[in-house]
C-alpha cells in the first residue's frame, strides 16, 4: 500500500444545524424576498444545500430602510465603546463557531476545509478583533478631528472567500458607525446567512445589519442604485464595478471597488528555490487560483526558468484533489458550473495560441465542478492565459532577464492588485518593489492577509482600500464631510 | 650498599636508553651493570609495561594531514569540487533558504490527517525505521543486552510488532550488542543493524588520530553503521577543508579487512548550525564527501531534531537524486518522543523525498522513548482502548 494514499479524513458535517430554507434578514427579522428564490448547492457534489430567498427591489428598499431607521435611532448615537463590545461578542462568538463555520464555507463554496479551517474563519475573527479595537479609537485614528460615520452602507461581496469578505466589508462599517446591507453572492449565501445567528447571539441591535441574498442584476443593482445609501463597497469583476462606477458617477454616494487582477510573481535567480516553489503553488493554487490578487503570471528569470518549472511540476503531483471536506485535502471544487466552463475555455484558448499546457495527472471525482491544477508554458506576453484574469488554479509561466524587464512585464496589465518578488537580495526587493504599479505586493511569500494590512489596487483593480487604518477611514467622513 | 631491585634498574635503564639515547654500554657504566645486564633489564621493561612501544602506520592518514585543500572524492569530482575554492565556491553557491517559508511549508505538511489504516501502517513503518538509542555515560552490557532485547521483540504481548531497525550505542558497547544480537545482525532489514556512534561523539573536539581509532575501534568491534559528528567549529569558523577531509578519512576508517564497509551517518548537530542556509551547506558537503546517511543532531544538544529541519534535509536528498540518481538517507534524531511527530515527519519523507525513502535503508529516527508510545498507539487500535505505561516495557 502506498502511504501516501491516505486513508479519508473527513470532517464531519454533523455540526451543522441548517434549516432547509432561508428568508432575507432585515430589520433583525428573517422576511421572504419578492425576488424568487434558488437552490444553493454545493459545487463538490452538486446535492442541494439549502433554498434561498432572493430580494428584490423593494425588499432592497426595506432593507436600506430598516439600516437607515436603526442609524438614526440607535447605531450612530452609540458611543465608540458600545459599539466596539459588540464587535468583540462576534469575533469572539465566530471563535467558538469557528469549525461549524468551516465546514459551512466549504459545503457551499467547494474550497478544501484545511484553508477555510486554517485560514478563512481565523482572518475572520481577526479582523473583527482588529476592529473592534478602532471603534472607540476614531478620534486617534489620524484621520482628523472628530471622524463621522456615513451612515448606511451597501456592500456587496463576491464568492471566493464569503465569510471572509463580510468580515472586510461589516466589521470597519460598523466599527466606524453605519450600518449595513450586505449581498452575498449569488452561489454562497450560507456564511453570510449563518452570521446572522452570531448577531442575534451577540444581541446586535436590530437593523444594524441586514442580510439580502439576490441576482446581482436585480438585488445587487437595485442596492447600488438606491439613494438612500451613503456608500457601495464592491468586491468582484472589474466589468461589474465599471457598472457601479458609471451609477454612482455624479452622486454623493461614495465607491470603494475591488475588482480583478492579473498578479505577477517575479521569481529572480538568487531566491530561496524550494521556498519560492511554495509561494508560487500558494499563489495560484490557493482556493482553486478564485483570488482576485492571485499570481497567476509567473515571471521567472530565463536562467533558472527550467529548474523552477521541473520543480514545480514535482511538487504538484503531490496535491491532493478532491473532497473539501477531506483534512487532507489541497484542492477543492471550482465553485460553479459557469465558472468552471469559463476556465476551461480560456485555457482552451491558451493552448490554440501556441502555449504548452501541462496539466496534473490526477482523478477526479464523478460529480461535481472541478478543474486540474495546470501550467502553461512557453507563454507569450499576448497570449489570452497571460492577459486575462482567468480565476481558476492555471498558472501562465513568463521569462524575463533583466530586473528592468521583469518590472515592465509585471507592470504591463491593465490591473494592478498585487505581485509577489521573490530573491534574497534586499536592496533588489525593494527598488522592484518601489517600481510594480500593484496595491499590495509580497516579498519572499504570497497571498498573506491580516487585518492591520491595507489592500487594494491600482489601475482597473479598483480603487480603495480595505484592511488596517486605511480600510477605516472608508466609512468615515473627515474634515467636516458628510 | 644496599641492593636495588631490578624493576627499578629496569626504569633507569630505560629512561637512559629511551629518552636519553644512551647505549647499552653506556647505561652499563652509567648504572655500575654489565652492557649484558642493561640489555636484559631493557627487554624486562618492554616484558613489564614500564615501556610500552606503539607502531602507528601513518600511510593511510598521511595524506589526510598532507594535503593542503581537499581530498577529493568521486562524487566531489563529479560536481567540479576538487579542492578549497571549488568547495567553498559549490557550498556558497547553493540557492540560500528562507527560513519562515520553509517552516510555513513544514507547518502545512504536519497538517496532514493521517487516520485509520493508513495511521495503523505509519505506526508499524516507523517500528521499522527506528534506531534504537541509548547513549549515556551509565549504560552497561546490562542495559545494551536489554536494549537489544527490546529491538527484537518491541512488544511481548503482541509478536506482530514488526522489529526496529537498528541499535545505536556507544563504540565500548558494540560487543554486547554484537553478542546479545548473534545472528540476528543485519542491515536493518535482514536483520538489526548495530550502529555506534563515534568521532569523539558528541562534541568531535579531539583530534583525527583519536576520532579514526575511535571509528576503527568501533567498526572491528563488529559495529555496521558509524554515526560520526561533523567539526562544528571548522564548520562554523569556514574551515569546510577540514570538515569535508574528517568525513572523507572516517569513511576510509569504516572501512573493513574483507573489503566491506561500516555505513556512514554524518550528524551535524543542527542545533548548533543554527541557521537552514548552515544545515544546506552542511548537508551538500558531507555528501559530496562520502555520506550515507545525512543526520541532524546527537541528542545531546537542544533543538534536536525539528520537522523543518528534516523537510530541509530531505530536499536536499531529493536533489542529489534528481542530480545523480543516488539516493542517500536521511536521520533525525533527539526529541521525536512521540507517535504523531513520527507520522509527521514520515508525511514529510513521503511528499518531500518521495515514497522510496521510506525504508530502513533511507530513513531512521534516532530514537528512544518513541518505540513505546508507538506501541501504545498501536496497542490501542488493536483493543480501541488506551492502556498505559505499565503495558509497554520499560527498558
Amino acid at each position: 500500500m502506498s502511504f501516501r494514499n491516505y486513508a479519508p479524513a473527513p470532517e464531519s458535517t454533523a455540526i451543522l444545524n441548517l434549516r432547509k430554507s432561508y428568508g432575507l434578514y432585515i430589520g433583525g427579522e428573517w422576511v421572504d424576498g419578492h425576488g424568487g428564490s434558488m437552490t444553493t448547492i454545493s459545487p463538490a457534489t452538486e446535492m442541494p444545500i439549502a433554498e434561498i430567498s432572493l430580494a428584490d427591489s423593494s425588499d432592497i428598499d426595506r432593507a436600506v430602510s430598516a439600516a437607515r431607521t436603526s442609524y438614526d435611532t440607535v447605531w450612530s448615537r452609540m458611543s465608540g465603546s458600545e459599539r466596539g463590545k459588540y464587535l468583540f461578542r462576534i469575533a469572539r462568538l465566530l471563535q467558538e463557531r469557528a469549525r461549524e463555520f468551516a465546514v459551512a464555507e466549504t459545503l457551499d463554496n467547494g474550497k478544501p476545509i484545511r484553508e477555510t479551517r486554517d485560514i478563512d474563519i481565523p482572518l475572520v475573527a481577526a479582523w473583527f478583533f482588529h476592529y473592534a479595537g478602532w471603534a472607540d479609537k476614531l478620534d486617534y485614528a489620524g484621520l482628523g478631528v472628530n471622524p463621522r460615520s456615513l451612515g448606511v452602507a451597501g456592500q456587496i461581496i463576491p464568492w471566493n472567500f464569503p465569510l471572509l469578505m463580510l468580515a472586510w466589508k461589516v466589521a470597519p462599517a460598523l466599527a466606524a458607525g453605519n450600518t449595513v446591507v450586505l449581498k452575498p453572492a449569488e452561489t454562497t449565501p450560507l456564511t453570510a446567512l449563518l452570521f446572522v445567528e452570531i448577531c442575534e447571539q451577540a444581541g446586535l441591535p436590530a437593523g444594524v445589519v441586514n442580510i439580502v441574498p439576490g441576482l446581482g442584476e436585480v438585488a445587487g443593482k437595485a442596492l447600488v442604485e438606491h439613494t438612500g445609501i451613503n456608500k457601495i463597497a464592491f468586491t468582484g469583476s472589474t466589468a461589474v464595478g465599471r457598472q457601479i462606477a458609471r451609477t454612482l458617477a455624479g452622486t454623493d454616494t461614495r465607491l470603494t471597488l475591488e475588482l480583478g487582477g492579473k498578479g505577477a510573481n517575479i521569481v529572480f535567480d538568487d531566491a530561496a528555490v524550494d521556498e519560492a516553489i511554495e509561494g508560487i503553488i500558494t499563489g495560484i493554487f490557493f482556493n482553486q487560483g478564485h483570488v482576485c490578487c492571485a499570481g497567476s503570471r509567473l515571471l521567472v528569470q530565463e536562467n533558472i526558468h527550467d529548474e523552477i518549472v521541473e520543480k514545480l511540476t514535482r511538487r504538484l503531483a503531490t496535491l491532493r484533489l478532491g473532497d473539501p471536506l477531506d483534512k487532507n485535502t489541497d484542492i477543492g471544487a471550482i465553485n460553479s458550473k459557469e465558472q468552471l466552463e469559463r476556465i476551461t475555455a480560456i485555457s482552451a484558448t491558451g493552448e490554440a495560441e501556441g502555449a504548452h499546457r501541462w496539466t496534473l495527472d490526477c482523478p477526479v471525482p464523478d460529480k461535481g465542478f472541478w478543474f486540474r491544477p495546470t501550467v502553461f508554458t512557453n507563454v507569450s506576453t499576448s497570449n489570452t492565459v497571460a492577459r486575462d484574469e482567468i480565476f481558476g488554479p492555471v498558472l501562465s509561466v513568463l521569462t524575463f532577464r533583466t530586473p528592468d524587464e521583469a518590472i515592465a512585464k509585471a507592470n504591463n496589465t491593465p490591473y494592478g492588485l498585487s505581485a509577489g518578488i521573490w530573491t534574497q537580495n534586499a536592496s533588489r526587493m525593494l527598488r522592484v518593489a518601489d517600481q510594480l504599479r500593484a496595491g499590495v505586493i509580497w516579498a519572499n511569500t504570497f497571498n498573506q492577509f491580516d487585518p492591520t494590512s491595507p489592500f487594494g489596487g491600482f489601475k482597473e483593480s479598483g480603487f480603495g482600500r480595505e484592511g488596517g487604518r486605511h480600510g477605516l477611514s472608508a466609512y468615515l467622513a473627515t474634515g467636516g464631510a458628510r | 650498599m644496599t641492593e636495588t631491585s631490578d624493576d627499578v634498574l629496569a626504569l633507569r635503564a630505560a629512561r637512559l636508553y629511551y629518552d636519553e639515547s644512551k647505549t647499552q654500554d653506556e647505561i652499563g657504566d652509567l648504572l655500575g651493570i654489565t652492557r649484558w645486564k642493561a640489555g636484559r633489564l631493557l627487554a624486562l621493561a618492554r616484558d613489564s609495561g614500564i615501556v610500552s612501544i606503539s607502531i602507528v602506520d601513518s600511510t593511510s592518514e598521511a595524506d589526510v594531514h598532507a594535503v593542503d585543500g581537499i581530498l577529493a572524492t568521486e562524487r566531489s569530482r563529479a560536481h567540479g569540487v576538487t579542492d578549497s575554492t571549488s568547495l567553498r565556491a559549490f557550498v556558497h553557491g547553493l540557492p540560500a533558504v528562507d527560513a519562515i517559508g520553509l517552516e510555513e511549508r513544514a507547518a502545512r505538511l504536519a497538517t496532514r490527517s493521517i487516520k485509520n489504516d493508513s495511521k495503523r501502517a505509519a505506526l508499524d513503518t516507523i517500528i521499522r525505521l527506528i534506531d534504537l538509542t541509548t547513549l549515556e555515560g551509565a549504560d552497561t552490557e546490562g542495559k545494551v543486552r536489554s536494549l537489544v532485547q527490546k529491538a527484537l521483540l518491541p512488544d511481548p504481548a503482541d509478536p506482530t510488532a514488526p522489529r526496529v531497525a537498528a541499535v545505536c550505542v556507544y563504540p565500548d558497547m558494540v560487543r554486547h550488542a554484537i553478542a546479545a544480537l548473534g545472528t540476528r545482525v543485519g542491515d536493518g532489514v535482514t536483520g538489526i543493524a548495530v550502529a555506534s556512534v563515534a568521532t569523539a561523539f558528541p562534541s568531535g573536539r579531539s583530534t583525527l588520530e583519536v576520532k579514526i581509532a575511535d571509528t576503527r575501534y568501533a567498526v572491528a568491534q563488529g559495529a555496521t553503521e558509524i554515526d560520526m559528528v561533523i567539526d562544528r567549529g571548522a564548520f562554523l569558523s569556514g574551515d569546510l577543508d577540514t570538515v569535508f577531509n574528517e568525513i572523507v578519512a572516517i569513511r576510509r576508517a569504516c572501512e573493513r579487512a574483507d573489503g566491506t564497509r561500516a555505513h556512514l551517518k554524518v550528524i551535524f548537530e543542527t542545533g548548533e548550525l543554527r541557521t537552514y542556509d548552515n544545515i544546506k551547506r552542511a548537508s551538500w558537503l558531507a555528501i559530496l564527501a562520502g555520506a550515507d546517511f545525512i543526520k541532524t543532531s546527537t541528542g545531546k544538544v537542544q533543538p534536536a531534531a525539528t520537522l523543518p529541519v528534516t523537510v530541509l534535509m530531505l530536499e536536499v536528498v531529493r536533489d542529489w537524486f534528481v542530480l545523480t540518481g543516488e539516493r542517500i538517507g536521511v536521520k533525525p534524531a533527539g526529541g521525536i518522543r512521540q507517535s504523531k511527530d513520527a507520522i509527521r515527519y514520515l508525511v514529510a519523507v513521503a511528499e518531500v523525498a518521495g515514497e522510496e525513502w521510506i525504508h530502513p535503508h533511507l530513513f531512521r529516527f534516532g530514537a528512544s522513548s518513541l518505540l513505546n508510545d508507538v506501541l501504545l498507539q498501536r496497542q490501542k487500535m488493536t483493543t480501541g482502548h488506551y492502556s498505559g505505561p505499565d503495558y509497554v516495557t520499560v527498558d
